[in-house]
């Protein structure tokens, strides 16, 4: 079990590394001088600009930029902006709201996607099957910006009992409905999931047998197929809450919420560089980890994947 | 063959079986005759042929939009016009620039369409011949290729197309193509490398192996024709999750840009006015969600009549 996590998280750290790099890279290849639009395009001293570019390395190569700025990350410094605002602090006021937006729409997407998924599943092929599958698939299809816009219309406007824009009123009031626009797409992919997974598993020989021995209905789905069915279900909710985290720059744009999302989105139009990489590398480093939690769930739900290997090798 | 297999019952687990057989025989009949089982279950399907025709359409609208509308993009345009709703001979009213929307809704089909499948059909080349080395040679080649894999699978896609975009000014559908292919080939491969492991210790691979059949030959018409379908399914629903995310990258500004006529380039405009006039938002929304939605059932339907175990 520790030879698996160690060897997972060795295996992390070169894709941590790539990625950080390949965005880094990337920003590097901005055009335009970051220190000559501080000034707005106006003639600036050259000893002042000489000494803003020291500063901030930029006449050092790439790779000798990335090294400093690996080496800034390990000792937990996410460097500064070019306006000299440390980008570890100005990320933690945006990670708070993206965090909580995140969450809400996790939890709309574990509670109601199950939910769905389990009652499709169990009635296959009836009404409610066919409306969850129709409901699901039309969700899947509709773009988020679209269901988005739909939504602060419909719920927001027309009806009035959610605020549609900012977070004057908090969690979880404020992020109700960009919780569940942000959650609609997987919240849907959930519950066709568990939809084919449960009707899957209801069809294994151990449910039959659990049956006829006896148990009462509600058992054998609960203790016996539920859990089983999960699997699937849980990857990819764990993997979904990397993309959450990810994709609500979009979902924060149409709600008018000061996420992270919003801080790099406008980073990268006005080339904050050391902005736009550390919300990254926050953001992939959020994702590896969640992928390596989901790996050791596997062998709490299913007993069969005791991590391939560490058994027989250690 | 479809004629063959055309005069036999479809009913019971016989084809199978008797397939199963053919190529334990060492026939090549076996790929055409999933394929051809599929067909037949395909063409039995009603949403498989109204996705079908959304599809055949949407494809006649952005090869030959003069077919729909007689005016090119941006044409004929009238800011006296401008937002005006829909009426008769106008009947998705005018955009913000008072062209005539119906018009720029057809010429918007291009970009969407040409993109979606491009980027899906290159992203597949990559997927089936990375796939392919990794799972068949396995060693040090598969590693590097696995951790390349999840460099790019880690990477947030509209961070990751944002960065690329704004870095690379020319917003073109060439710089889209290849920014969408970078961010989602991924999954593809990752799916084929599985399959090519499953199949690569198959009795009928290692039979060939046995009667001397080289890598290449094993790779090309053992290995890959029996280990495609469910990455040739990923394919197919990728395609609504390209177009979608084609439309987002439009949509918040780094992606096509005027005078390019594009959903996603529309959808942008809309969200200043779309409250007082909801016509901008409803017709490209519904164009586009009706493209996704038709390769995402199109793509089920084909991954259902593949897959035997859901029959």
């Amino acid at each position: 079990m520790w030879r698996y996590v160690a060897r997972r998280l060795l295996q992390i750290v070169p894709v941590f590394i790539g990625t950080t790099f390949l965005i880094y890279a990337l920003v590097f290849a901005l055009p335009g001088d970051p220190i000559q639009a501080l000034s707005g395009g106006k003639p600036v001293p050259d000893s002042v600009l000489q000494a803003l570019r020291d500063r901030y390395h930029l006449d050092e190569p790439l790779l000798v930029q990335y090294a400093l700025y690996l080496g800034g990350l390990l000792t937990g410094d996410f460097g500064e902006t070019f306006t000299g605002q440390d980008v570890f602090t100005l990320m933690s006021e945006g990670w708070a709201v993206t965090a909580q937006l995140a969450i809400t729409a996790w939890l709309f997407e574990l509670v109601l996607g199950v939910s769905l998924g389990v009652l499709a599943g169990l009635n296959r092929g009836r009404a409610l099957d066919t409306l969850v599958l129709a409901g699901t698939t039309l969700v899947i299809a509709v773009p988020v910006f679209v269901v988005g816009y739909t939504a602060q219309l419909l719920v927001g406007l027309k009806l009035g009992v959610l605020p549609t824009a900012g977070i004057d009123e908090g969690w979880p009031v404020s992020y109700v409905l960009p919780g569940l626009v942000l959650g609609a797409f997987g919240l849907a992919y959930v519950a066709r999931l568990t939809r084919t997974s449960l009707a899957e598993n209801l069809r294994a020989d151990y449910v039959r047998t659990a049956v006829a021995k006896g148990l009462p209905r509600r058992r054998v789905v609960l203790r016996h197929t539920l859990r089983n069915s999960l699997i699937p279900v849980v990857t990819y909710l764990g993997i979904d809450f990397g993309n959450l985290l990810a994709g609500a720059v979009v979902t924060e744009g149409i709600f008018n919420l000061p996420g992270i999302g919003q801080q790099v989105f406008s980073a990268i139009q006005s080339k904050e560089g050391p902005m736009v990489v550390g919300v990254t590398t926050f953001l992939v480093l959020a994702f590896l980890l969640v992928n390596l939690i989901v790996d050791l769930l596997y062998g709490v739900l299913d007993p069969r994947i005791r991590y391939a290997g560490s058994g027989a090798r250690a | 063959m479809t004629g063959l297999r055309g005069g036999q019952p479809e009913t019971g687990i016989a084809p199978g079986a008797e397939h199963a057989a053919t190529a334990e025989a060492g026939g090549t009949l076996r790929a055409g005759g999933l394929w051809t089982d599929a067909w037949h279950d395909l063409v039995r399907r009603p949403l498989f042929w109204a996705s079908v025709v959304v599809l055949v359409v949407m494809s006649v609208m952005s090869v030959v939009p003069g077919l729909f509308t007689s005016q090119g993009p941006n044409e004929g345009c009238n800011l006296r016009w401008s937002k005006v709703g829909p009426s008769a001979g106008h009947v998705f009213g005018f955009d913000v620039q008072g062209c005539d929307y119906w018009t720029q809704v057809v010429h918007g089909a291009r970009p969407s369409m040409v993109i979606g499948l491009a980027v899906t059909i290159v992203a597949l080349i990559v997927a089936v011949i990375l796939g392919s080395l990794s799972g068949y040679y396995g060693g040090w080649l598969d590693s590097v290729i696995a951790r390349v894999t999840d460099i790019f699978f880690g990477l947030p896609f509209v961070l990751g197309a944002t960065v690329v975009l704004v870095a690379f000014p020319d917003h073109g559908i060439g710089a889209m193509c290849l920014v969408l292919v970078v961010l989602g080939w991924t999954t593809m491969t990752r799916v084929m490398r599985g399959q090519v492991i499953a199949v690569k210790d198959a009795e009928y691979v290692t039979a060939a192996r046995a009667l001397g059949a080289g890598g290449g030959r094993v790779m090309f018409r053992h290995i890959l024709p029996n280990a495609i379908a469910p990455v040739f399914v990923v394919a197919m629903l990728n395609v609504g999750n390209i177009i979608a995310g084609e439309a987002t990258l439009d949509y918040l500004g780094v992606g096509l840009q005027y005078p390019t006529v594009s959903w996603g380039l529309q959808l942008n405009v809309a969200q200043d006015f779309f409250l007082d006039y909801p016509h901008l938002l409803i017709f490209p929304a519904v164009f586009l969600s009706l493209t996704v939605l038709s390769f995402i059932l199109l793509g089920d339907a084909v991954r259902d009549a593949l897959d035997p175990r859901l029959q």
